[in-house]
């Protein structure tokens, strides 16, 4: 038992915090927001440069042969910029997907690629937040999938239709991609449209699908995390310079309880992350309970948090000019995504027995 | 990160299990399962020694001092195992958990050999003086005396919410020993002997209607010149090492604890049918969640605490507890419904639930109310500015 970092995570969570910091400033983001939702620049450095996108990808399969814990780091700090990547669409959704329940063959043609950044793919999961469905039949894909995340940039759909797990790729003949104008423009949604596209499917669906959200759902704790983080932090820094009535804000109590109650979360929220994360890697009874914990928690946190911060901030908060709205914005999208707060604490409910007999 | 045990670790279990189950299924059957700490007081001090005899006591401490020199994985594994064993709460918690502690930090070669072994083997329990009725949150505001005369240091004054006092052999009390000092300057750190003309333990009904708290009134009390720990006039560096200590392994065990609540809880929600409605699914999940993270955060704590890190986080541990367990208590109220509010016969003596729902209030007040607690946090782990003093008196 050592529930921290060893020293190769703690080197490695250095080297995300550096690498976030000096690259997924504001500019570029609010560049990529204007844009596609991509900071295609960060994106080629992350995967590229840096050399640690799949971190949870096995080495013989083109990646770094980790674990949860250490994709949770990145996850988080790439939270903390709001990062405008398709980190959680590409890495925590459709490669896990793939390693869980594709063939050897699909395996080693398409993990690589995802890997090392040359292919984007994204995650549909059409009964989550997304009526009206689809559905396989013959290796072809016919219906809809609403909110995808980063659909309108990726190369490469994993779509969990009815029936089945079916890989798409654009340009394919019927696939329609329309990109949703989306409150959270670091991580836009798109629509998709399956009229009879042809399509390969993979080997083990329940196990794909499982692993997407089982890894999805962490990823999106770990972001809100950062962003949590990030709120507290931006917002600790502005009530020590603000003056008012001749004093920092941030020495009135009505100011530093606030910002204590933030502490008081995210601290919970880290110890849940990072719980979630090692039950996974350890394949613990509690794994499920974790990671479902951890969503919950973590994006409550990030929803109080960014809240906190836009109010604390006073006027100045609540321009566009100002980063509290990405952080609020991310924030809302992640409490959305695969699953509410309230969905994940009814799936913890069940899980703790509130169904068995008196 | 791991949160696994090793096989050696495991077999560490096995044998706390083993040793628990026989001694609490055979000669001490009849504390198994005791929640409240004023319960059977005198089968609790057997309990306490036969624990020290066992060497079962104070895993964690030096042996040299009775303990076990346990690591920080075994200590967190006899936590779990007392607990789920159903040992009752330890009578000496304050002795292990603080004075212990506080004497292994601060205490010469002297008082360590004095008094540590006696704690570990059970034979003398420990209480607390700290708050006075005008040093609650401002408890450095200590009122409460203290001189030499002679080989021997005497004190004078009042101490409130000392609890378990009635059960002591030992107090340590802050008092102040340098006439006209303010503030916590001119305090000192002294360890007194109960049982002496000069103490008198005077009961606090509480709203639950237990006296668990205590008034303690010393009038020309008396202890040794070399019951000091630390210098005359550091107390008050002495008495906020010891807040350190009051997140130590201890937190786990008394999480088991609050797991026991919290199945109560269930229990009952499942055999009102309170279980079903999914407002209450949803809050009792919230408290499942609450606890883990209670539990997770501590391993963090420790494992940090273990590499000499003190880790900024324990500073929210304590409200982050008092207030799940407030929270549990008005959720037990729900669930119970109107059936909770009443109590067969005539003393006023509720059952384990509606009592949690009341002394629960207490939690988020005593050891630095919630409110201290997030001065705290914020002054000390987010660096804000301190607290302006003012000038009345």
């Amino acid at each position: 038992m050592h529930f921290a970092f060893t020293d190769e995570q703690a080197m490695i969570a250095e080297t995300a915090k550096t690498f976030f910091a000096e690259n997924a400033t504001s500019e570029r983001t609010r560049a990529a927001m204007a844009d596609t939702g991509v900071d295609k620049a960060l994106w080629q450095a992350f995967t590229g440069d840096l050399g640690l996108a799949g971190v949870a990808i096995p080495e013989a399969l083109g990646g770094v042969g980790l674990g949860m814990v250490e994709l949770a780091i990145f996850a988080e700090e790439a939270g903390g910029h709001t990062a405008a990547l398709p980190l959680l669409a590409s890495l925590g959704l459709a490669a896990p997907a793939i390693l869980a329940g594709g063939t050897d063959e699909q395996k080693a043609r398409l993990l690589p690629r995802l890997a090392s950044g040359e292919l984007v793919a994204s995650f549909a999961a059409v009964n989550m937040g997304g009526t009206p469905g689809a559905a396989l039949s013959d290796e072809t894909l016919t219906g809809a999938a609403l909110l995808v995340p980063h659909g309108a940039s990726a190369d490469l759909f994993v779509v969990a239709a009815d029936n089945g797990v079916a890989i798409v790729e654009r340009g394919a003949l019927g696939f329609g991609i329309t990109p949703l104008t989306s409150m959270d423009q670091t991580r836009p949604y798109a629509r998709l449209d399956f009229g009879g596209v042809a399509v390969e499917t993979l080997a083990d669906p329940r196990a794909a699908v499982r692993a997407a959200l089982t890894t999805g759902w962490l990823a999106i704790a770990a972001d809100a995390l950062g962003g949590a983080q990030a709120c507290l932090d931006r917002t600790v820094a502005y009530t020590q310079e603000r003056i008012q009535f001749g004093r920092s804000i941030g020495s009135f109590q009505a100011v530093k309880h606030r910002l204590a109650d933030m502490m008081v979360a995210i601290e919970q929220a880290r110890s849940a992350v990072y719980w979630a994360a090692c039950a996974i890697d350890e394949r613990s009874d509690e794994a499920a309970f974790a990671v479902h914990a951890a969503k919950a928690f973590a994006c409550d946190t990030y929803t109080h948090c960014a809240g906190e911060m836009i109010q604390l901030h006073g006027g100045i908060g609540f321009t566009w000019e100002h980063d509290a709205h990405l952080y609020f914005k991310r924030a809302r999208s992640n409490a959305s995504l695969l699953g509410t707060p309230d969905w994940h604490r009814e799936q913890v409910a069940g899980l703790a027995g509130l169904d068995e007999a008196a | 990160m791991k949160l696994g045990f090793s096989p050696e670790e495991e077999a560490f279990r096995a044998e706390a299990a083993a040793w628990l189950k026989a001694e609490l299924e055979g000669p001490f059957a009849d504390v198994r399962g005791l929640t409240s700490l004023t319960e059977m007081p005198e089968r609790r001090r057997d309990w306490e020694r036969r624990l020290g005899e066992a060497g079962w006591s104070c895993v964690g401490w030096p042996k040299a001092y009775g303990g076990r020199d346990a690591t920080l994985a075994e200590q967190v594994i006899f936590a779990e195992e007392y607990a789920r064993a159903g040992a009752p709460p330890r009578l000496n918690h304050i002795g292990i958990e603080l004075a212990g502690p506080t004497i292994l930090a601060f205490g010469t070669d002297e008082q360590k050999a004095r008094f540590l072994p006696a704690i570990a083997r059970g034979e003398e329990i420990w209480c607390q003086g700290y708050s006075e009725p005008g040093a609650g949150s401002d408890l450095a505001n200590v009122r409460t005396r203290a001189w030499r005369e002679g080989d021997e240091w005497v004190i004078e004054g009042q101490k409130v919410w000392t609890s378990l006092a009635q059960f002591s052999d030992w107090i340590f009390v802050i008092a102040r020993t340098e006439e006209g000092s303010k503030g916590p300057k001119g305090l000192s750190f002294l360890l007194v002997p109960v049982d002496q003309s000069g103490v008198t333990v005077r009961p606090i009904h509480q709203i639950t209607g237990e006296a668990e708290f205590n008034e303690t009134f010393f009038d020309g009390a008396r202890t040794d010149a070399a019951n000091i720990l630390g210098a005359p006039g550091d107390g008050w560096t002495v008495a906020m090492g010891l807040l350190g200590f009051e997140r130590g392994v201890s937190t786990l065990a008394q999480q088991m604890g609050f797991r026991n609540e919290l199945d109560a809880v269930i229990a009952a929600a499942r055999a009102n049918g309170e279980a079903k409605n999914p407002l209450i699914r949803q809050r009792i999940a919230r408290a499942e969640i609450g606890l883990k993270l209670m539990r997770y955060g501590a391993l963090r704590m420790l494992t940090d605490a273990e590499g000499g890190r003190l880790n900024p986080s324990a500073l929210t541990y304590k409200i982050q507890w008092a207030t799940w367990r407030r929270d549990l208590g008005e959720l037990a109220m729900d669930v119970l419904g109107q059936a909770g509010e009443t109590v067969a016969g005539h003393e006023y003596a509720f059952p384990a639930l509606p009592n949690l729902f009341l002394y629960s209030r207490a939690d988020t007040i005593y050891g630095g109310t919630n409110e201290i607690q997030r001065n705290i946090i914020a002054e000390r782990a987010l660096g804000l500015p301190r607290e302006p003093r003012g000038d009345l008196k």
